[in-house]
């Protein structure tokens, strides 16, 4: 539900890795790079690729053409309809996963050994040669228009795209990489043939294995399933500007519980203080029972479920945001209590709470890399950041080094209650909207 | 991000082929079941404590204590204050939570394996030496009326089958929600909670699952010396839960409410559970589901009601039947717009009536069994979904070799028996179908 605003949260989360396990760089015969971690005790092989571009890659007026597209990859290929297709697959026990983010076209695949060769066959001919048939261009749409009516009436999506309409106007990253229920409608077979050309090409390809795979027999395979795509794809769009100003915007919806999703500008993720604004927003609002934001609001008051902050590093644009739902009555008194929280976080932490931030996240890191699959998925998103290959290495003392002082720095810089937007999604009791 | 901090869980998905790995069984003197399932590619430990007690064992007129208590459990001690136990396994980099459902209550924690008995030393301490005051009782029950809106009532699909479960269930406490009733939540107090936590929370009436890098005389050692010394319920009631009467009559509801963006159809039939030593009609229950409704594009719903002639933009069956009393056997599906629902509804009976007629397609069947084989391989990945797996089980009367079975029962299916379970199974009488519906239809 949250995904839509904040894509890239956890793509850095990761470390000392336990000995065994060794990254390798694997470059195909043809250049395509990739990250491999061989793991032969189970006969299976996770893979994971990403094309950097994604929904942002829409075309004005064609919103919504990449997100079908991706949604149609499956749905038939070369000589195979899409019942051929899924019987193929499934006859292989293979399992191709394809999605469509802000940032990223993703494949995740599973394939079994015994017929690794057949099933890689047939992610090329889904990658490289999907068919785009009329009737299954208008069952995935109907799909998709149906997903874009419920999205409609469901408050955390409606706190989502009046927070990106707000934060981001008219780039891309301001509407639904859905698309809206005119644009999907008018989306024709000729514009997802470009979505397709667009946004798979070699150019942006970010590779991962994890599994019963030798770097020859990946090297061969890469080959085998990327090497017939175009070798450029369309250009990104630019840097997106963030136009949130400090305020509060209602937006009336007949529910219970009123959504709140607030945020304002973040910080890229490679400015030197980046460390150090991951565990100052990690201490207010992270995932764990102990933050600041879910002691005051939930466990001292009961006001909410859940509540969390995250950094949304997307490629063209950075924020701090975060979410949580409280009843109608409520939503005032939770609206103060996180603007106090805000501000207190630009003043800096205590020296436990940055210790017990640390110990946290250092030691959860390595709890990260467990399962072929989980791997696989944070090597890719570590390629996909720009960090090297020995990041995990390293990365826990990155954490370790960060001081009271930094936090103070940061804070000061990254946390601006003046700059606040606060979207209510609800019928919040004494609230209203501000300029 | 973890939203969800502690919350209860529906077990819709399949139950996936278990493994074949070195797994360990034994019992405190105290009567702990203990579980040890080795892994050891990464140096990670999972601990999950299952208590054999859920929202179907709760005492009348008190839904939702089973899980409320869930919720108390990350309480003060007497050696712990609030919030402790979860400060405890984060400051060693350890993530916890917990679930609850109808036949079970679940405490986990995933930690480096090294930090075990320290868990162990906690979860202990937790089993016997809450502390409850009634601040502490009136503040989470606030948050889990939140919880209660957030998940049920601002949610009409939440709501709906909250209905249709309630009307599936005559007389066994199957029909009530997890969470509770929310007239009912309202009115938990301290004196409830307590009586239920002295009574259920007790090393005989719990599984403890531990799962990675372990070995099981470790494991032993340290469950001997944190759980040894915790008196077992020396009265423990045995979880006789009154029992459904057969049902004669087909039941139907209709639920509009305005929030709804697009009709939906659904149908659960009563159907028999996973039996220990005699998982057969289980297994074909499993075939059945996913012959149906298995997959959106080669499914026999799929087939004829997205793509010969669409009626639907989406269509599901399931089955689960990893339960202490009955299983559930579920079909439904999305109407395209201009679809009435009794149009849709009639195109899947008939879907179903010339499946009872004319039986499955063979290469279909094939698929779906090689599909379950590579199920127990996937499965293999995943150390915590094997924990849950043999937890789940054990938590509603089947055994380590019911678990250690399945994957063999699942390849011993035959279309005879996929068709016998058919017929037993889909018959209206003993259905709830139900229609959620939009505002407009609800104005004609």
């Amino acid at each position: 539900m949250i995904r839509r605003v904040l894509t890239l949260l956890f793509l850095l989360a990761a470390t000392p890795l336990r000995a065994e396990i060794a990254i390798q760089e694997v470059t195909s015969p043809g250049g395509i790079r990739a990250w491999l971690v061989e793991e032969h005790g189970i006969p299976f092989t996770a893979l994971e690729i990403r094309f950097r571009g994604g929904t942002a890659l829409d075309q004005p007026g064609k919103r919504g053409a990449v997100n079908l597209m991706t949604g149609l990859i499956e749905e038939g290929a070369a000589e195979m309809n899409a019942q051929k297709f899924a019987e193929s697959r499934d006859a292989l026990a293979a399992e191709f996963r394809f999605n469509a983010s802000a940032d990223s076209v993703g494949v995740s695949a599973r394939m079994l050994t015994e017929n690794r060769a057949k099933a890689a066959e047939l992610l090329r001919l889904a990658l490289t040669v999907p068919r785009f048939d009329a009737d299954a261009v208008e069952r995935v749409r109907g799909q998709v228009l149906s997903n874009i009516r419920g999205n409609a009436k469901e408050p955390n999506e409606i706190a989502g795209q009046v927070f990106n309409r707000l934060a981001f106007g008219d780039h891309p990253y301001g509407s639904s990489g859905d698309g809206t229920l005119d644009s999907v409608a008018a989306l024709t077979r000729d514009d997802i043939v470009a979505a397709h050309k667009a946004a798979l090409a070699r150019d942006r390809i970010y590779v991962a294995a994890v599994g019963d795979i030798t770097p020859a027999d990946l090297g061969a395979l890469l080959d085998q399933v990327l090497g017939g795509l175009p070798e450029t794809g369309a250009a990104l769009p630019g840097p997106a500007t963030v136009g949130l100003t400090g305020g509060i915007t209602v937006e009336p919806f007949p529910t219970p519980q009123a959504v709140l999703l607030f945020g304002h500008e973040g910080i890229e993720r490679d400015d030197p203080d980046y460390f150090a604004a991951f565990i100052l927003n990690e201490i207010l609002g992270g995932e764990r029972f102990g933050s600041r934001l879910m002691r005051e609001l939930r466990e001292k008051r009961g006001l909410t479920y859940g509540v969390g902050t995250w950094l949304a590093d997307y490629d063209q644009a950075d924020l701090v945001a975060g979410q949580f739902a409280t009843a109608s009555k409520t939503v005032a008194q939770s609206i103060e209590i996180l603007r106090a929280e805000w501000a207190k976080a630009a003043e800096g932490v205590t020296e436990e709470e940055l210790a017990n931030a640390k110990t946290y996240l250092t030691g959860a890191y390595p709890l990260r890399f467990d399962g072929n699959g989980p791997i696989a998925n944070l090597l890719v998103g570590m390629q996909m950041t720009g960090l090297p290959i020995d990041y995990p290495l390293t990365r826990n003392d990155k954490i370790n080094a960060v001081t009271l002082e930094d936090i103070r720095r940061v804070g000061a810089r990254l946390f601006r209650p003046q700059d606040l937007r606060i979207v209510v999604v609800g019928q919040p009791e004494g609230v209203t909207s501000t300029p | 991000m973890r939203k969800v901090l502690s919350g209860f869980v529906f077990f819709l998905s399949l139950p996936v082929a278990a493994l074949a790995g070195p797994v360990t069984q034994f019992k405190l003197d105290n009567g702990l079941d203990v579980v040890v399932i080795e892994d050891h590619r990464a140096p990670v430990a999972v601990q999950m404590m299952w208590y054999r007690i859920g929202a179907a064992d709760e005492p009348p007129g008190h839904s939702g204590i089973a899980h409320f208590f869930e919720h108390l459990m990350f309480k003060a001690t007497d050696d712990l204050k609030a919030g402790e136990f979860s400060d405890i396994v984060e400051a060693q980099g350890g993530n916890d939570n917990a679930f609850t459902s109808w036949d079970y209550t679940t405490y986990y924690q995933r930690v480096a394996a090294d930090r075990l008995d320290l868990m162990m030393k906690i979860e202990a301490d937790r089993m016997r030496d809450l502390q409850l005051t009634d601040d502490v009782v009136t503040t989470e029950r606030n948050v889990i009326l939140e919880e209660r809106n957030q998940r049920v009532d601002s949610d009409p699909g939440s709501l709906f089958s909250e209905q249709t479960r309630a009307a599936q269930y005559l007389n066994h406490p199957y029909g009530i929600p997890v969470i509770g009733w929310r007239h009912e939540i309202a009115a938990l107090n301290r004196a409830d909670a307590e009586a239920f936590y002295k009574t259920f929370y007790a090393p005989n009436n719990a599984v403890l699952v531990v799962a990675g890098d372990v070995t099981p005389e470790a494991v032993r050692q340290m469950a001997e010396t944190h759980y040894g010394p915790v008196a077992p319920t020396a009265d423990l009631p045995a979880r006789h839960r009154p029992s459904e009467p057969p049902q004669l009559a087909e039941r139907r509801l209709t639920m509009r409410d305005a929030r709804v963006s697009q009709p939906f159809i659904m149908r659960s039939y009563l159907a028999p559970k996973r039996r220990s030593g005699d998982q057969k009609e289980a297994a074909a229950l499993l075939y059945l589901a996913e012959l149906l409704g298995g997959s959106g594009t080669t499914s026999l719903f799929a087939r004829q009601l997205q793509f010969a002639d669409p009626k639907a933009v989406y269509s599901y069956a399931f089955y689960d039947g990893t339960a202490l009393d009955s299983g559930t056997f579920g079909l439904g599906l999305v109407p395209l717009p201009d679809v009435k629902p009794e149009e849709a509804e009639a195109a899947m009976d008939k879907v179903i009536a010339d499946f009872l007629a004319s039986g499955p397609d063979r290469p279909a069947f094939d698929r779906i069994r090689t599909q379950l084989r590579a199920a127990e391989i996937y499965g293999r990945d995943d150390a915590q979904g094997l924990a849950q797996r043999y937890g789940e089980a054990l938590s509603v009367g089947l055994t380590v070799q019911d678990v250690q079975d399945w994957p063999q029962v699942l390849q011993e299916v035959t279309p005879e028996d996929v068709m016998e379970v058919a017929r037993k199974v889909l018959d209206r009488r003993q259905a709830v179908t139900g229609w959620l519906l939009t505002d407009e239809e609800a104005a004609q």
